[in-house]
């Protein structure tokens, strides 16, 4: 088949558009047409990358399994790391997922991003570019480079545009998912070392020794598990999510998190499949715990946007019980669930935003009764609501059933306690909704606040069309992602078959949560 | 053997006459031609370095095997004669603006240059010690070029006590070993040491001592404690060519003697230097964060980066050494960049040097101000710039030599270097702006700063030759 590099041409547009843009000048006085162009400008070319996305969809084979538009290059000649892209039924929508949401962020900062808006773009486009190699990268050196480069471009997001406490919530979210992925670099070193090779799809086929693989799991996970972020160490979620502007936060919650899951579906699960088996039940109680506390914490929130953030935790608890459940439905709902919530609580971050550039507040309690000014606002936040609380027709609710299906097969007990995160979910988006939406009209400049305009509805309807189509027609998603997880489950019911290899969480792990605490 | 192969270190010898030359241009022609004498001597420097391209690099000795010519050699040559061309391109504007332009600048630079490049040639203990001497002499000269400055004196002073008590233990270390084989070659010693059952105590203390003065010229913990007084007071750019060239010249050296005459008594020098990585990693990172002089803030940050080159060296594979090249030439690089920023750092005519000083430098000057975060960014270790790879290797190397711990904590040292590095951009981005520094970046400075920005952003794309090079140095010193 002879394909254009089209992983390559759509990490490359986006870093080409940011180049052009910085170089976009103009004299003294006419900063408001530069500042115009550059807004075009990144536009177009996230909307260009956005064609090229949609033209790699159609182009790709539902039914085939292993990696598709491969493209490999020598890079690093001695040491034989190669520049190695490819894409299977998981990755190419979690790709789709950040093409379609730069655009959208681009066009959320269409007014309310004021400064440096040279700057802004070019972070954005940066950032598009290295989240597309981060899920196309098939050489896990070339994906810790775009895994952490995306670092960069998020931190001066945070900090530069950020509210009252950006320093703060830049520097902790930068550290904290530093000292992670550094854990997992030496982990891929290792791995390196072991093998002789750092290309993913060489590695999987070879897995390494289990005391090797415990070790190098525990290194994995600590970087994936601060990305996701699991319970205990998503303390840096809320800071970086209520500091961050609308777009950085759409972003972060959008895609960034889902690095984490799609790190444990690439890397862990695949590579490491024995000692992922050791490790499952531990993560399955962590991922309890998540969904059952930050709920919890999410009913007490008085600010919107630390709300969704702790929602993002609870949802991304489903993910990690989906994926180590080891079963069909459980991955396939883990991915599903990944995609509907990069586009629900994008959405719902965006919705936050809306009140925000209009109040400069996101106090629950300064809302209220908007239903009365404010009625096409209303209807949005209410799609996206009930797509958080998982209503049957809503993409929420397919990933959620999913991956608590996979999970009930493996563990019914778990299952049985993460189903109440589903009740604790509604309660909180719904105590939301109504404080905000409903109620008396008890503030004046709330009450006078205006209705959507023409951008933000623009903005509005594509995601929730794709709440819905995603709800009604899932195996849009399912079908293409159903090959890669066929290969990952029968290869874990292969080991489990095999008696001598079935490990159980025995005692010995009692130290493991103290590895934790890093 | 016995050949004098004077042709080896024609660089060396044209460097040797120009210098001269521009010590006698500079007597007659008095501070006048100090900025046309800068000038040549960067030409020159970029003349020896094409002389040393074009000559042999396979492995001859010299002057009767007082020098070796390998390419190991080679490498660590161009490496110092480029830093040595950065070095002085920074300076020259920096010298007019405090009035320090006094012709015996680029002279003191020429002839510490020819030290560095005769040190890692070095094959014999004398000539090793007399190299080590010349650079020496010179940059203590340097140090207090500023000779109206109080700070600039007590950093020479304390510069040069340090110095020469890390000499004497040099010579005494040298004249143990000397007693203890019965030769000052290189080689003799190395194939002493190898054919005997077990290496002599005396040997032992003796290489200690050598290793002791080594650690006190590329600042390893705990032989550091001049590093941070001597940056600070120095004039910036002294200080510059300070970070710059002598460690990459002490580190080819100490790599000389680790695996050439000391190679029998890995397993000893081993754990001095196992020691010395963890310790540099540590203090490097943690006391940097106190620090709110920039220049005292880099002083930690080169004593951080000895650590993460001595791990490469503690590996003891050629990897290792190959790793260690890579690093230096990107942390050369690097440094150079952003003392090209720090040079430009004065706000109405005077230099300064708090990092407070630097707030708003992102509205005041964006280009500057994102050029060093691109920079701080990757000496932090972020990809996709040139600074991860740096360290990649070096770690990779380490893992490969099954040095676990080691890797761990340099790598999570990298973390807390990474939170003082953030301060700097923090300080530029996010605070709010002061008064904006005096505009004028001369050529020098912006060639700098724009070359090593490409190299720490196109590392990525290029690798190999520079790779491959480090990797065929690394392999002639086994």
């Amino acid at each position: 088949m002879n394909m254009p590099p089209i992983l390559s041409i759509m990490i490359f547009l986006p870093l080409i558009c940011a180049a052009m843009v910085a170089l976009v000048r103009g004299e003294k006085g006419e900063e408001e047409i530069v500042e115009k162009n550059i807004k075009h400008l990144s536009l177009f070319g996230s909307l260009f990358t956005l064609a090229f996305g949609l033209f790699m969809y159609q182009n790709f084979d539902p039914k085939a399994s292993g990696f598709q538009f491969e493209e490999q290059y020598t890079w690093f000649q001695s040491a034989g790391i190669s520049y190695h892209l490819g894409i299977d039924g998981i990755s190419v929508f979690f790709i789709l997922l950040s093409v379609f949401l730069t655009p959208i962020c681009i066009l959320a900062s269409w007014n309310s991003v004021k400064t440096r808006i040279k700057e802004y773009m070019i972070a954005f486009l940066v950032l598009e570019s290295f989240m597309i190699g981060t899920f196309a990268a098939l050489d896990s050196i070339l994906f810790y480079v775009f895994f952490e480069g995306v670092l960069i471009p998020m931190f001066l997001i945070i900090g530069i545009w950020g509210g009252k406490n950006r320093v703060y919530a830049s520097y902790k979210f930068f550290l904290y998912t530093l000292l992670g992925s550094v854990l997992m670099l030496l982990a891929l070193l290792m791995l390196y070392v072991q093998t002789g090779t750092t290309d993913i799809p060489t590695l999987i086929e070879n897995p390494v020794g289990f005391e090797m693989q415990k070790w190098i799991w525990l290194a994995f996970f600590a970087s994936f598990a601060v990305k996701m972020p699991m319970w205990p160490v998503h303390t840096w979620l809320p800071d970086a999510h209520v500091e961050a502007p609308t777009a950085g936060s759409v972003i972060l919650a959008g895609v960034l998190l889902k690095m984490g899951g799609y790190g444990f579906l690439r890397f862990s699960v695949p590579m490491l499949p024995e000692a992922s088996i050791y490790y499952a039940e531990f993560v399955m109680w962590f991922s309890v715990i998540a969904i059952i506390y930050t709920s919890l914490v999410a009913l007490v929130q008085e600010d919107m946007k630390k709300l969704i953030a702790y929602s993002s935790v609870a949802h991304m608890g489903f993910v990690t019980l989906g994926i180590f459940s080891f079963t069909q439905q459980g991955l396939e709902g883990a991915v599903f669930q990944m995609i509907s919530h990069g586009v629900i609580s994008a959405a719902l971050f965006l919705c936050v935003g809306v009140v925000y550039d209009r109040l400069h507040t996101r106090e629950i309690g300064r809302y209220g009764g908007l239903v009365k000014n404010m009625p096409v606002y209303a209807m949005f936040f209410m799609i996206f609501t009930l797509g958080s609380v998982g209503l049957p027709g809503t993409s929420g609710f397919v990933g959620e059933f999913l991956s608590l299906l996979g999970t009930f097969q493996a563990n019914t007990v778990i299952a049985a306690f993460a189903t109440t995160g589903i009740v604790l979910g509604a309660a909180y988006m719904l105590v939301l909704y109504r404080r905000v939406i409903f109620g008396p009209q008890d503030n004046q400049d709330a009450a006078e606040m205006k209705d959507l305009t023409l951008m933000e509805k623009s903005i509005f309807i594509p995601l929730a069309i794709l709440v819905f189509y995603l709800g009604v027609f899932p195996n849009v998603v399912l079908s293409r992602v159903s090959p890669a997880v066929t290969e990952i489950v029968s290869m874990y019911e292969a080991i489990e078959a095999a008696p001598e290899q079935a490990y159980y969480f025995g005692p010995e792990n009692i130290n493991i949560e103290e590895e934790e605490g890093e | 053997m016995g050949d004098l192969n004077i042709m080896l270190i024609l660089p060396e010898i044209f460097l040797a006459l120009t210098g001269m030359g521009f010590l006698m241009l500079g007597v007659f022609q008095g501070n006048r031609s100090t900025d046309v004498i800068c000038w040549s001597a960067c030409a020159s420097f970029v003349i020896a370095a094409v002389l040393l391209m074009e000559g042999d690099w396979s492995t001859q000795y010299i002057l009767n095997d007082m020098l070796v010519m390998d390419q190991f050699a080679g490498v660590m040559k161009l490496l110092i004669l480029l830093g040595l061309i950065a070095s002085l391109a920074l300076s020259v504007q920096y010298l007019y603006q405090e009035r320090i332009a006094r012709f015996e600048y680029p002279v003191l630079v020429v002839f510490a240059g020819i030290g560095m490049m005769l040190m890692v040639s070095a094959n014999n203990f004398l000539s090793l010690y007399m190299a080590l001497e010349l650079q020496s002499l010179a940059l203590y000269v340097l140090a207090a070029f500023h000779r109206n400055s109080l700070r600039s004196g007590e950093a020479a002073t304390k510069y040069f006590i340090l110095g020469a008590l890390s000499s004497g233990m040099l010579l005494f270390g040298i004249s143990l070993i000397y007693g203890f084989v019965g030769s000052v070659d290189f080689i003799t010693v190395q194939n002493t040491l190898a054919n005997l059952p077990m290496i002599p105590p005396g040997v032992v203390v003796g290489m200690v001592f050598v290793l002791v003065a080594m650690a006190f010229k590329i600042s390893a913990v705990p032989f550091h404690m001049w590093t941070p007084d001597v940056y600070e007071g120095a004039p910036t750019c002294v200080t510059a060519f300070f970070a710059i060239v002598p460690k990459i010249a002490a580190l080819g050296l100490l790599m000389r003697l680790l695996f050439g005459p000391f190679a029998p008594a890995a397993d000893q020098w081993m754990q001095i230097l196992y020691f010395m990585s963890i310790a540099s990693l540590v203090v490097g990172s943690f006391a940097a964060i106190a620090q709110d002089n920039i220049k005292r803030l880099f002083a930690y940050s080169s004593i951080g980066n000895m650590g993460y080159a001595l791990i490469g060296i503690v590996a003891g594979t050629s990897q290792g050494v190959g790793a260690v090249i890579v690093f230096l030439f990107i942390y050369l690089a690097m440094t150079a960049g952003s003392f090209s920023i720090i040079l430009f750092m004065r706000r109405n005519g005077i230099a300064v040097e708090k990092i407070s000083d630097l707030s708003g430098f992102a509205k005041n000057n964006p280009v500057l101000a994102y050029s060093m975060a691109v920079l701080m960014f990757s000496m932090s270790g972020i990809p996709p710039l040139a600074g991860f790879f740096g360290k990649l290797f070096i770690f990779q190397a380490a893992i490969e030599s099954e040095l676990y711990v080691l890797a761990t904590l340099g790598i999570l040292a990298s973390v807390v270097a990474a939170y003082y590095y953030l301060r700097i951009i923090k300080v530029m981005f996010f605070d709010d702006a002061a008064d904006p520094f005096d505009e004028g970046m001369n050529f020098g400075k912006r060639v700098v700063l724009l070359v090593s920005m490409s190299l720490v952003f196109g590392f990525i794309f290029y690798p190999n030759t520079i790779l491959d090079g480090a990797m065929i140095a690394a392999t002639s010193l086994f």
